[in-house]
């Protein structure tokens, strides 16, 4: 009775499904126009002749998995090492910024930092090393990939952090932990038996997403992989940018099989996690308590979260530098000059850019949070969840490597006229925005006390009044965040913008793996730096805002229900 | 090519009076000339040199005040996302209102598009200042990758390949392509050369294939039967230097930029690049040493010209051929072949400027290490496309895959 | 008809029963429910507001002073509600909590003054702009039910509402909150499973099924 007591909220139930809509059909559709060219016999053809395809593919394969592996690992030893004690707020602010960093600017930095006339060689050079010139070592680009995995693991492992952070509320961890403690178990086994399953099934699709992202970069796989052969995603890149445009149905079909193989990879890592459960029941049946880990356990946390921290700070303020630095040749270990020669005849560029890109992330952003809003406030009013529920589809965009559905998205747009400007480009940018505002804000919504609007409507308050007067204003420091992850989702988004926008949209992300084709670091340091200045900005906000509205009230300063 | 290369001789007179010998060419660039006021042209150019893409600015403004024409310029990390995107209109049926106006390409790209039928015109030799355009002396500017330009492009710089290195480490450069093979070999690991397919990795190839094979004449018609005996001198060559390239040859840098800060960050000692002025222009913008000097190899370096090409759906062809005529103004073109702006030679008859134009040429320094014209060598054709190709594929299989 | 009556209550969990009831409570007097945590009386009173939880089902009717509840939107229904915690708004200040709670109609001053006079008549005069978080816990109770009393209900829907608090004060609140029902002649029901509270009303005592509780 109750359900039909509640009157239509005009609209409301259209949002779920409009949400999904945004989310599904950008992608089924990019795909399925991307595969066509590749599904005549030449493609394939093409890229069975392809002798660097095993190769690729195993490169794909190793460092998709592996850093995804190593990255979660890592994340998982923090969460149970390092959550309750001091140095974890020092670290959980040190990373959290950093989710920020565009990934090709991270990747640029750290190549800086350790390429054998990189600064880590500077500084050490030549009073340490004795080197006067650099060394010919194969850091960088090595044919293992190692570089570019500590460069995925570094710029995946504040966001597992975080994502596990948001999920690790709902596991109610310190109870279990006391009763495992009093159990005799030490911390890390009891983490293990007691925390990680509830908090790995919420950590799976984000998981799968790393997983999909690691396998398909191209930034990265162009600054820090190997070229002999590259890994796939970096092949189909460099297959469609091919100047005689002969390799385009090798592109289609590369794209393809890229698609395959990060499904085979997430089947495969499904397989995995049936064996790593296995492993674990054993552990639990063989009855060690795992108390002599704990010492090693707690120490390898802290160094490889402080470690990875340290890395990326140290490779951004290297950009910095290089912004500001006039000739510096190898080995010394600052600039012989420093100047603001390059931010004074950069700046009109950066200002037009950063306008442009501030306007589109700001009209994603704003969209993504009315339907995330909508599709929630929907779920509250009529219980109304739908078929397939939104937090399984809302992965669909980050699961689908870029590179297989954005050249079919771009044939849509053209065909549909709708592409070459900023509200296209807005337009292709809120299906990415959207699944991390979606992430980020409906755990705090969910989590709010339910009795609250209760009470409100007890006192007579209409749905439209609770959610303006009660929900909205109680989920603003959530909301903030929500909108700084969008805005940074937004700034780093390259394919898209290039593709829909036609090069006629240049956002700062463009613009700078424009300017990184010409390997200026100079250039690359400054805008690098605008790329992360905006995201920066975003979050300062998402943190000081609610301090501000909320000076008075202190159980919401701290920012964040739930 | 006959009537052409006669055409540019007997415009020794100047431009003035070949527009007054063909008036309806002149009725006709009036029209275009208000037909492309108050339009804008989005030029997609490789965006990836601040010197590069200050000078398209500067270009812009000029383009503003004297035809009120608004150049954007789009700026790309590789051409061929311009020409895809150009491809894609195509397939999906746009044919007008497109998003590229002008493209900056040679080569391969131009083949490509070409081949596609992606390019309007013939419109280059219509252009005012084609005229002062050097086509007898440099033949390039006609032919691109041995394929006739047929007036699809319009030429505006001329490159050539050089050799840079810094004096202070190594003061005399090896001075034939065999002193260099010896260099590399007794200095194992200090010079390198970008990732074919990379423009300027397959040019130092074309090199060295001029400099091993029999009779490099050849690499005028397309290749033959005989490709693979032909080019076997090259791979013979690059067996011997790989061991002892930087990094062992497991790993090769990017492109022309990354070479060049291999060179900045002391981790080779050799460079090249495809601008003579290159070395210059970047010693005076503070990024190189200017102790860095540039040398060429006996018998001449690969040369060939940039051109601007307009697709056959853009939406402002009158306007693009605004700005292709206005990159061939000799104001224009002094001021890219300045070393502290860009360094690039002219694609002009010097002789057939007045005074006054001429002489914004000579009041040029050259530049602390760009050698002088007489020092600068002969420049070798560019090899037919089939060449290049067929060894790009084979370097992918012989060393891209398998470090 | 004055009143609240439950006329063929029946709350039902994916199809098993856990609550029957039918009863009348007259205005001023309060009727217990006792039931054990975790056997769903919270959830009926969720369901008696007008806000059932996914996976329960109700019949029957609910009539409040002689209008029919049943098809009537909890902010329609004119039921006041009070759980164990003083569930305050954060955001807003003592004032604004109040006048959240305030119908519409009269203005800006008005409404200022008369919950003023509220806070004062509660011995909270002067807490208007006071932030929720720095009031005790007895301050608290007295502002929720404050709240819950200016959106001026017909009836009252008690959750525990003493459970959270110490002896002393769990005497004062209770008095506080019936003295003021009573006044007003609201109907009350009261849900608990502390047998001291449902004595203390001096009403009668049910359990889920309607049957009379005899107090240990």
């Amino acid at each position: 009775m109750t359900r039909a007591a509640v009157p239509p909220g005009i609209g409301w139930h259209l949002v779920p499904g409009l949400t999904l809509a945004v989310l599904v059909l950008p992608v089924l559709g990019g795909l399925a126009a991307s595969f066509a060219p590749g599904f005549g016999p030449q493609g394939f053809a093409r890229i069975m002749d392809w002798p660097g395809l095993a190769g690729a593919v195993r490169l794909s394969l190793v460092t998709g998995i592996g850093s995804t592996l190593i990255a979660l690992g890592l994340a998982a030893l923090i969460l149970a090492m390092l959550v309750d004690r001091p140095v974890f707020g020092l670290l959980r602010r040190l990373l959290s910024p950093l989710l920020a960093v565009p990934h090709a600017a991270a990747a640029l930095g750290l190549a800086f930092l350790i390429a054998p006339s990189g600064w880590i060689a500077r500084a050490l050079s030549p009073w340490a090393t004795g080197w006067q010139v650099p060394p010919d070592l194969l850091i960088l680009n090595d044919p293992f990939g190692l570089a570019l995995m500590l460069g995925l693991v570094a710029k995946e492992l504040p966001f597992l952090l975080l994502m596990g952070l948001a999920a690790l509320p709902a596991c109610d961890a310190p109870r279990r932990l006391t009763v495992a403690a009093a159990l005799g178990h030490g911390r890390l086994a009891g983490f293990a038996h007691a925390v990680w399953p509830p908090l790995y099934a919420r950590l799976r699709l984000p998981v799968l997403a790393v997983l999909a992202y690691a396998m398909t970069t191209v930034e990265m796989a162009a600054i820090l992989g190997p070229s002999l052969p590259p890994t796939l995603s970096l092949q189909v890149a460099l297959w469609m940018s091919d100047p005689g445009l002969r390799a385009l149905p090798a592109a289609a079909a590369g794209a393809a099989l890229q698609f395959a193989l990060v499904l085979g990879a997430m089947a495969l890592w499904l397989l995995a996690e049936r064996a790593a459960r296995g492993l674990r029941h054993g552990w639990l049946w063989r009855g060690s308590r795992g108390r002599g880990l704990d010492g090693a356990a707690r120490w390898l946390a802290t160094v490889a979260g402080f470690g990875l921290a340290a890395l990326l700070i140290w490779s951004l303020a290297g950009l910095a530098l290089w912004s500001l630095a006039g000739l510096w040749p190898f080995p010394a270990a600052l600039p012989d000059q420093i100047s603001l020669h390059l931010w004074h005849s950069t700046a009109p560029a950066l200002g037009q850019s950063l306008g442009l890109t501030l306007l589109i992330a700001l009209v994603a952003t704003g969209a993504a949070l009315v339907l995330v809003l909508g599709c929630l406030e929907a779920e509250t009013r009529h219980g109304q969840r739908p078929f397939i529920p939104i937090e399984t589809l809302v992965y669909l965009p980050l699961l689908v490597p870029q590179i297989a559905m954005l050249p079919g998205l771009q044939m849509l747009a053209l065909g549909a006229g709708f592409q070459g400007h900023w509200p296209a480009v807005a337009a292709a940018h809120l299906v990415f925005v959207l699944p991390y505002v979606f992430l980020s804000l409906a755990p705090a919504w969910r989590g709010m006390d339910r009795r609250l609007p209760l009470i409100a409507a007890s006192l007579g308050a209409s749905p439209a009044r609770i959610l303006w007067r009660l929900r909205l204003p109680l989920l603003v420091a959530p909301i903030l965040t929500a909108v700084a992850l969008g805005l940074a989702v937004s700034v780093g988004q390259y394919l898209p913008t290039l593709l829909i926008g036609g090069g006629r949209v240049g956002t700062l992300t463009t613009e700078a793996v424009a300017l990184a084709s010409g390997g200026n670091r100079r250039l690359i340091g400054a805008w690098g730096l605008a790329q992360l200045a905006l995201p920066a900005f975003g979050f300062a906000l998402a943190l000081g805002l609610p301090r501000l509205i909320f000076r008075n009230r202190r159980a919401l300063r701290t920012g964040g229900q739930g | 090519m006959l009537t052409r290369r006669h055409f540019g001789q007997i415009t020794l007179a100047g431009a003035g009076l070949l527009l007054a010998g063909r008036p309806a060419l002149a009725a006709d660039w009036q029209a275009t000339l208000a037909a492309a006021q108050g339009k804008t042209v989005w030029w997609h150019a490789w965006g990836g040199d601040p010197k590069i893409n200050d000078f398209i600015a500067w270009v812009g403004t000029l383009a503003q005040e004297r035809h009120g024409v608004t150049l954007e310029h789009v700026k790309l990390a590789a051409t061929a996302d311009a020409v895809a995107r150009v491809l894609a209109e195509r397939d999906a049926g746009q044919t007008t209102g497109g998003a590229v106006d002008l493209i900056w390409i040679n080569g391969e790209n131009f083949a490509a598009m070409q081949a596609q039928g992606l390019l309007h015109g013939p419109f280059a030799e219509d252009l005012p200042n084609w005229p002062l355009v050097d086509v007898a002396g440099k033949p390039a500017v006609v032919t691109d990758f041995t394929l006739p330009t047929e007036g699809r492009e319009s030429p505006w710089a001329m490159a050539q390949l050089v050799f840079e290195h810094d004096s202070a480490r190594l003061p005399v450069p090896p001075a034939t392509l065999a002193a260099l093979k010896t260099w590399i070999l007794a200095n194992p690991g200090r010079f390198t050369y970008p990732q074919p397919p990379d423009y300027l990795g397959l040019t130092f190839l074309k090199q060295v294939l001029y400099g091993v094979m029999a009779d490099p004449a050849l690499l005028q018609a397309p290749a033959g039967a005989d490709y693979a005996a032909q080019v076997a001198p090259l791979w013979d060559f690059l067996d011997a230097v790989h061991p002892a390239l930087w990094r062992s040859a497991r790993a090769f840098p990017a492109s022309e930029p990354a070479l060049g800060q291999l060179l900045a960050d002391g981790e080779v000692d050799i460079a090249f690049a495809f601008n003579p002025g290159r070395a210059s222009a970047e010693i005076a913008a503070g990024n190189l040493a200017d102790t860095v000097r540039t040398f060429v190899l006996a018998g001449g370096t690969i040369g060939n010209a940039s051109f601007v090409a307009i697709p056959f759906n853009a939406a402002e062809p009158e306007a693009a051929q605004v700005v292709a005529n206005l990159l061939l103004d000799p104001e224009v073109q002094a001021r890219a072949q300045d070393p502290a702006i860009l360094g690039f030679q002219t694609v002009l008859n010097l002789n057939a400027l007045n005074a006054a134009d001429r002489a914004r040429f000579d009041g040029l320094a050259l530049g602390v290490a760009t050698l002088p014209p007489a020092a600068l060598g002969p420049a070798l054709l560019e090899p037919h496309a089939s060449w290049m190709t067929r060894i790009a594929e084979d370097w992918q299989a012989r060393y891209g895959v398998a470090p | 008809m004055n009143g609240l009556h439950l006329d063929g209550i029946e709350l039902r969990l994916r199809g098993s029963l856990l609550a029957r009831l039918s009863l009348r409570v007259a205005p001023g007097e309060v009727v217990s429910v006792m039931a054990a945590s975790g056997s769903g009386k919270s959830s009926l009173l969720s369901a008696l507001i007008g806000a059932l939880p996914p996976g329960f089902a109700l019949s029957g009717q609910l009539w409040l002073n002689g209008r029919n509840l049943t098809a009537l939107p909890t902010a329609a229904r004119r039921i006041g509600l009070m759980f164990q915690e003083d569930v305050l708004f954060d955001h807003l200040s003592v004032g604004g909590n109040l006048a959240f709670g305030l119908p519409p109609g009269g203005n800006r001053a008005a409404r200022r003054a008369e919950v003023d006079a509220a806070l004062a008549e509660a011995g909270l005069a002067g807490f208007a702009d006071r932030d929720p978080a720095t009031l005790s816990g007895g301050q608290r109770a007295r502002v929720a039910l404050l709240r819950t009393l200016l959106a001026r209900p017909e009836a009252l829907l008690l959750d525990e509402p003493f459970a959270g608090l110490d002896t002393g004060l769990r005497a004062q609140i209770r008095d506080f909150t019936f003295g003021h029902s009573r006044a007003r002649g609201l109907p009350v029901i009261l849900v608990t499973h502390d047998p001291e509270d449902a004595r203390a009303t001096g009403g009668p005592v049910l359990d889920l099924f309607g049957n009379p509780v005899v107090l240990p």
